[in-house]
């Protein structure tokens, strides 16, 4: 078990710079998730702790021993990998225990881990059986087995459940979860999936273009998202953001969306948004979910407004409404019994109290 | 009412169906055709090997049906495996053949495993020029090869030229290529994701070889193998060249060297030689057949 550290880690490929200083932190138990977009250097960030890529500048550490020349075997780190990269050759248990007998561990120990690790896992009755004899899943099961046997101070998994169907991916992370909390070792888990990166972490590490975005827990980053890139990412669907500007109608401070459509804002956004300059382009972001039906009971902060529907999508628990406000294209989330309809009219609701306000030219949240 | 749907689905189904079948039918009529016509025509050189191998010499001289055998004898095949020069060839032909096996293994497993896997500068250049020179055709290296042998024994006082064992060392200039090249394709075909997984464990490279590249590419391995053996017994020039003693000789120049005297053509003990010297690569063939089988990786990775 260990700490994992990373100071200004670079990496290079020719002119491209795929990380761009990377500062990170993990503690010693943390589950830490890297989420992003394919390109964002989250896989390469994982490589480079893992000692598969060199490192082109700065440090990394694991347990306050920087490990930037230590070779992959000497990190005392497993991994898992997207298409499991199991021994075909070998049985799960040959599979497992690959890595104790390449250290030469007494043979006792080595089964002892494997029966242990095998129970943990639920695939026992599958020891004996070789790779291509089992589902995806089993095959997941069997890779994480191959990590956890070892115990090493950290676990890496790159992208460990995208290649499993959605059920399955669904079960899978469920059982990620119980065998960190049994095991608690320290890990790092990269996906592009930021439902999987919600769900799973401790702390998520939200990255694009080679840099970190923001960092923060899953309740972190969906209530209080530092830029429009983390806004914008987690939570599906994703957050509407609309033109607007700020004015003084009357002594109170009110945002206004479109010609027709302005709302006052409620006494603790208008204190924090008060210096703010009138003129300045901003971004009203908004979540689906504080955009719904109106109703008889609106409590204060929330605001009607009318609208004509472009497209329902009827999930079952909730109908997802698609509509437009002068080109903006934006989402709400109401009930499925609110009568939505495929371009019907509708008065929607507008939840101020959880409205964020954005530059437009910044991308930052104000 | 149910049945009525069955009956009323029933035609368009069947006739989709039948037309497939029909095609399927026709495409596997001619490849029997064609699987036919090819046997016959391979096949047709061994069985009148065969056919003559069982004959005396009178009737192969004789104004007969060629095509049967009206006094079959096994005399032929007795002169033959009781002649000590006869069993002498074979056993050169089969000590060579192991020996550059061996030697080929050796060294394009470790070259293979290198231009797939370790990238360094130059090894994708390399590894094309590696199949370049397969290319060169052997008729063009045995002058140059015989010269440089000679060099070697003149300076060095070993005797180099007219012994069986130096083809053990000019086989693999044909083996060494194509095998490495035939090793990369297999090394190549292994997830990268594997060696990393590997590496992790603990494996060392020569370990990753070994324990995961060398049983994960065991067909090619194993094409490699029949590939080189192959090339090793039947080779015809090089032996030729490189070896004139009787006792230095491999089966296929001892057979044509001491069984056609001037224009004397011993027909009927050339067939049988011929014969028993295509026996080995036939028990190689079937035995590693069983072995040779694809899509091993199955099960690695997804897909």
């Amino acid at each position: 078990m260990a700490d994992v550290a990373l100071r200004k880690v670079v990496k290079r490929y020719d002119d491209v710079e795929a990380v761009r200083g990377i500062d990170l932190d993990i503690a010693d138990h943390e589950f830490i998730v890297l989420v992003g977009p394919s390109g964002c250097g989250k896989s390469t960030t994982l490589r480079m702790i893992a000692g598969l890529e060199d490192i082109s500048d700065g440090d990394i550490m694991i347990g306050g021993d920087v490990v930037n020349d230590v070779p992959p075997k000497d990190r005392d780190i497993a991994m898992v990998f997207q298409n499991y990269a199991l021994y075909p050759h070998m049985t799960v248990a040959e599979n497992m225990s690959f890595g104790l007998r390449l250290k030469h561990y007494p043979k006792a120990e080595i089964k002892a881990r494997v029966t242990e690790a095998a129970r943990l896992l639920d695939i026992t009755d599958l020891i004996d059986r070789k790779p291509k004899q089992l589902s995806g899943g089993q095959r997941q099961r069997v890779a994480m087995g191959r990590a956890i046997v070892r115990n090493p101070k950290v676990f890496l998994f790159d992208e460990p459940l995208s290649n499993l169907d959605a059920k399955l991916r669904v079960q899978m992370r469920i059982e990620i979860k119980k065998v960190h909390q049994k095991v608690r070792t320290t890990t790092v888990y990269v996906t592009h999936d930021q439902v999987e990166a919600m769900t799973l972490a401790d702390r998520v590490v939200v990255m694009n273009k080679g840099r970190i975005e923001q960092i923060g827990t899953p309740n972190e980053l969906y209530h209080k998202p530092a830029t429009r890139f983390v806004a914008g990412f987690i939570g599906s669907p994703a957050m509407n953001f609309i033109p607007c500007r700020l004015e003084d109608v009357g002594g109170t401070l009110q945002i206004r969306l479109t010609d027709r459509i302005a709302f006052p804002l409620p006494p603790a956004r208008a204190t924090r948004y008060n210096s703010l300059p009138r003129s300045e382009k901003l971004l009203l972001g908004i979540r689906p979910e504080h955009l719904t039906e109106s109703h008889a009971h609106l409590g204060p902060g929330v605001e009607t407004f009318d609208t004509v529907l472009d497209v329902t999508e009827p999930m079952g628990m909730e109908t997802l409404v698609y509509f437009g406000l002068e080109g903006t294209p934006i989402c709400g989330r109401v009930d499925p019994n609110a009568g939505a309809k495929d371009g019907a009219p509708m008065r929607l609701a507008m939840d101020l109290n959880n409205m964020h306000l954005l530059n437009d030219e910044t991308g930052v949240v104000l | 009412m149910s049945t009525l749907a069955i009956d009323k689905a029933g035609p368009s189904r069947k006739v989709k169906l039948g037309s497939m079948s029909r095609d399927r039918t026709w495409a596997l009529r001619w490849s029997y055709f064609f699987l036919v016509l090819f046997a016959i025509f391979f096949l047709t050189p061994p069985v009148y090997m065969l056919i003559t191998s069982l004959k005396s010499s009178a009737e192969i001289s004789a104004a007969t049906n060629p095509w049967w055998v009206f006094h079959p004898t096994l005399a032929n095949y007795v002169e033959l495996l009781t002649s000590n020069q006869f069993l002498r060839f074979f056993w050169n032909s089969a000590m060579i053949s192991i020996t550059v096996v061996i030697v080929t293994m050796l060294i394009s497993i470790p070259a293979a495993f290198a231009l797939a896997r370790m990238k360094f500068w130059g090894s994708a250049t390399l590894a094309t020029g590696v199949f370049l020179t397969y290319l060169i055709p052997d008729s063009l290296l045995f002058i140059p090869l015989f010269k440089m042998l000679a060099v070697v024994q003149e300076f060095t006082g070993i005797t180099l030229l007219n012994r069986w064992y130096v083809l053990v060392f000019i086989y693999p200039t044909l083996t060494v290529p194509f095998c490495t090249w035939i090793m990369i394709g297999y090394f190549a075909s292994i997830p990268k994701e594997l060696d990393e997984a590997a590496l992790i464990d603990g494996a060392s490279w020569l370990q990753t070889l070994t324990r995961i590249f060398i049983p994960v590419a065991l067909p090619g391995l194993i094409a490699a193998t029949i590939f080189a053996f192959t090339v090793s017994w039947a080779q015809f020039l090089y032996p030729l060249v490189f070896t004139t003693s009787i006792d230095q000789l491999v089966l296929p120049v001892g057979i044509t060297t001491t069984l056609i005297k001037g224009d004397v053509f011993n027909w009927g003990q050339i067939m049988t030689g011929a014969l028993l010297g295509a026996a080995p690569p036939l028990i190689i063939y079937a035995f590693l057949m069983d072995y040779y089988i694809a899509g091993l990786t199955a099960g690695a990775t997804k897909g």
